[in-house]
């Protein structure tokens, strides 16, 4: 029984850590090739789960609501990098900060206006409906495993592309060194634009593939967001790799933090004690985490830039 | 060392301004702020005694920043922590019946002192952007473990009354509160412009304009970006402590990363490195979130933009525009 439940635990740990590794890889990427701090990356989230919620509700389907979400988000996306981020490129990391801060809360509200401030849902897709029987025992949610599965492919895709096309070479000379890839008569602007559309349609894939199973309200990516940072940091910024194994990491972490924290410390402490103190150590267990990885390692596990 | 004070000018003055000169605008700030109450005594009083004195609390807060950013040219994403520290002080002290201002704020100090210490040991191994984020990832520590102290108040924070000293209820008086933030802030401005001044803040700026050559002539810079981590962490723990005092009610709310946020905005809205700077952004941010708030319940559709245009644009910030504009932005 308890094993069974921890395994769920796992599973939902591995499923949480995909839906991080899909807004980190954008974000990271973002970060490594253009240096650039976007904290709006969290609210391309929350508008990925807000353009699905808005579609399935409009086609009546899943699948057509995520074909329309994703270039909607996409052309969000490039619209932000045109009116705002474009001209900050060249500005220091304070700015970024503080510009991309200001998109949250107009967006943040935004959101609120258009769709009211009251959570909305959206229904799991027919085909993934129920659950489904892992081992004797065993129950898990077969939406739950598409979105691991739909992680994974995803990060193939973005390994194959990054290792093994023109492009991803781009991206990985980029984040080595963007200037010179600039001086070697690369197009950098238009890298850049492809880049940052990319890494916003993926944080809006997240969104619009946890949409089901979380309530699409407003803010829902600011939380998100912060988890991602630690994603990229202790991933070491600019690695795709780095973030896939952190975001693993950081949602394994997270989740069996929570579940095994107070089962734990009553090992030492008195029940109540244990439970009140293991929920106030578990949500903390992951920046310790990374305040680990960074005291030991200051830039990360697999630093792009050397 | 008998040279110019030039208060923390971070920016190089390409022309040195007069001493008046540079003081007129803080001087004249200051007037104001101790003028207020007298004339808010024909408006609504009670209400712009609050507000302002919410101004004041936020503006010091925001000056113990701008010695980290404007000085130090350390971005702490987190410093919130710092005046939810101080807020939780009063608060966890008085539901326990201390209601004394001085205990209260003796374990605000020395808490965050000590948290400074620990975060800032560990954050200063990094920088630029790790820095940034580390920084954040401590302040969101700090605010699941105040989400998560069921007993006082969890997520839904918890109201005290304010603090005595030596028994006597006198910041009850909405007048007396005012003016010991003023005090608070006025006794801080002055304390960090001597810092800034010293030969510990010019070591600082030298560090933000050039950590290896500061190296390289024979300064550790982790020490003294440390020591300014710890000074700055606890200013701001006073900030807290007063904040608490004046809405009687402390909420995790105070040390989410968006407060952070708000903090970075007003002291780059007021102008960076000028410290009083930091107390013009306060007001200009509360003042704005207020009017904006009364015009409309989306008042973040119209501030969020504004922000965006203050970044974009108005780069030395609200200092810039007194009559020392001599110091030009780089």
């Amino acid at each position: 029984m308890t094993l069974t439940l921890a395994l769920v635990q796992v599973l939902n740990g591995v499923q949480f850590g995909l839906i991080l590794f899909l807004i980190a890889a954008g974000l990271t990427i973002v970060f490594g090739v253009m240096d650039f701090i976007n904290l709006a990356h969290g609210v391309q989230y929350m508008v990925g789960a807000y353009l699905m919620a808005a579609f399935t509700v409009f086609t009546g389907s899943f699948w057509l609501g995520l074909l329309l979400s994703l270039p909607s988000a996409l052309v969000i996306g490039l619209v932000l990098e045109l009116l705002v981020f474009r001209h900050l490129y060249a500005r220091d990391h304070l700015a970024h900060v503080l510009a991309t801060f200001g998109v949250i809360i107009f967006l943040n509200q935004a959101v609120k206006l258009v769709f009211g401030p009251a959570p909305l849902s959206v229904p799991v897709p027919q085909a993934f409906a129920g659950a489904v029987t892992l081992a004797p025992g065993l129950l898990y949610p077969v939406y739950r495993l598409v979105i691991i599965a739909a992680g994974l492919l995803v990060g193939l895709l973005l390994y194959a592309t990054v290792n093994h096309t023109r492009l991803g070479m781009l991206v990985r000379a980029g984040a080595s060194n963007a200037p010179m890839v600039s001086a070697l008569g690369v197009n950098i602007s238009l890298l850049f634009t492809i880049v940052f559309g990319v890494g916003a349609m993926l944080a809006g894939f997240a969104g619009a593939m946890v949409a089901p199973i979380l309530s699409v309200e407003p803010g829902m990516g600011d939380n998100v967001l912060i988890l991602a940072f630690v994603v990229i940091v202790i991933g070491g910024i600019g690695s795709v790799r780095g973030a896939f194994i952190a975001a693993v990491l950081i949602g394994l972490t997270d989740t069996l933090g929570r579940f095994f924290a107070p089962t734990l410390l009553r090992a030492v402490l008195d029940p109540a004690a244990a439970s009140q103190t293991g929920r106030a150590v578990a949500p903390m267990l992951i920046y310790i985490l990374m305040a680990a990885v960074l005291f030991f390692r200051p830039t990360g596990l697999f630093p792009a830039r050397r | 060392m008998n040279e110019i004070v030039d208060h923390g000018a971070a920016v190089t003055p390409r022309s040195q301004p007069s001493r008046l000169k540079q003081a007129a605008l803080p001087l004249a700030l200051f007037a104001v702020l101790a003028l207020m109450p007298a004339a808010a005594r024909f408006g609504a009083s009670g209400y712009i005694l609050a507000l302002m004195t919410r101004t004041m609390i936020l503006g010091l807060a925001a000056m113990s920043l701008d010695l980290l950013i404007g000085c130090g040219a350390m971005i702490s994403f987190g410093h919130a922590a710092f005046l939810g520290i101080g807020a939780y002080a009063v608060g966890i002290l008085s539901s326990h019946g201390i209601d004394d201002a001085f205990v209260q704020l003796a374990a605000a100090l020395v808490v965050a002192g000590v948290f400074a210490f620990l975060t800032g040991a560990i954050s200063l191994r990094t920088r630029g952007v790790y820095f940034i984020m580390i920084t954040l990832a401590f302040g969101q520590m700090l605010y699941f473990l105040f989400t998560s102290l069921a007993a006082y108040g969890g997520d839904d924070g918890l109201s005290l009354s304010r603090s005595r000293v030596f028994g006597a209820a006198v910041l009850r008086n909405d007048l007396t509160l005012y003016y010991v933030a003023f005090a608070a802030l006025l006794g801080c401005y002055l304390a960090l412009r001597a810092v800034v001044a010293s030969r510990f803040g010019r070591v600082l700026r030298g560090i933000k304009d050039n950590p290896v050559r500061m190296q390289a002539i024979g300064f550790a810079p982790y020490r003294y970006q440390l020591t300014a981590y710890v000074i700055a962490g606890m200013i701001a723990a006073v900030a807290g402590f007063l904040l608490a005092n004046l809405s009687e009610f402390v909420s995790p709310a105070y040390v989410g990363w968006q407060r952070s946020g708000d903090l970075i905005f007003m002291i780059v809205l007021g102008g960076m490195g000028s410290l009083y700077g930091a107390i013009l952004g306060a007001a200009a941010f509360t003042l704005l979130a207020e009017f904006l708030s009364g015009f409309t319940e989306y008042w973040g559709m119209i501030f969020g933009p504004v922000l965006i245009v203050v970044v974009l644009f108005a780069r030395g910030g609200l200092a810039s525009l007194g009559p020392n504009v001599g110091r030009s932005g780089r």
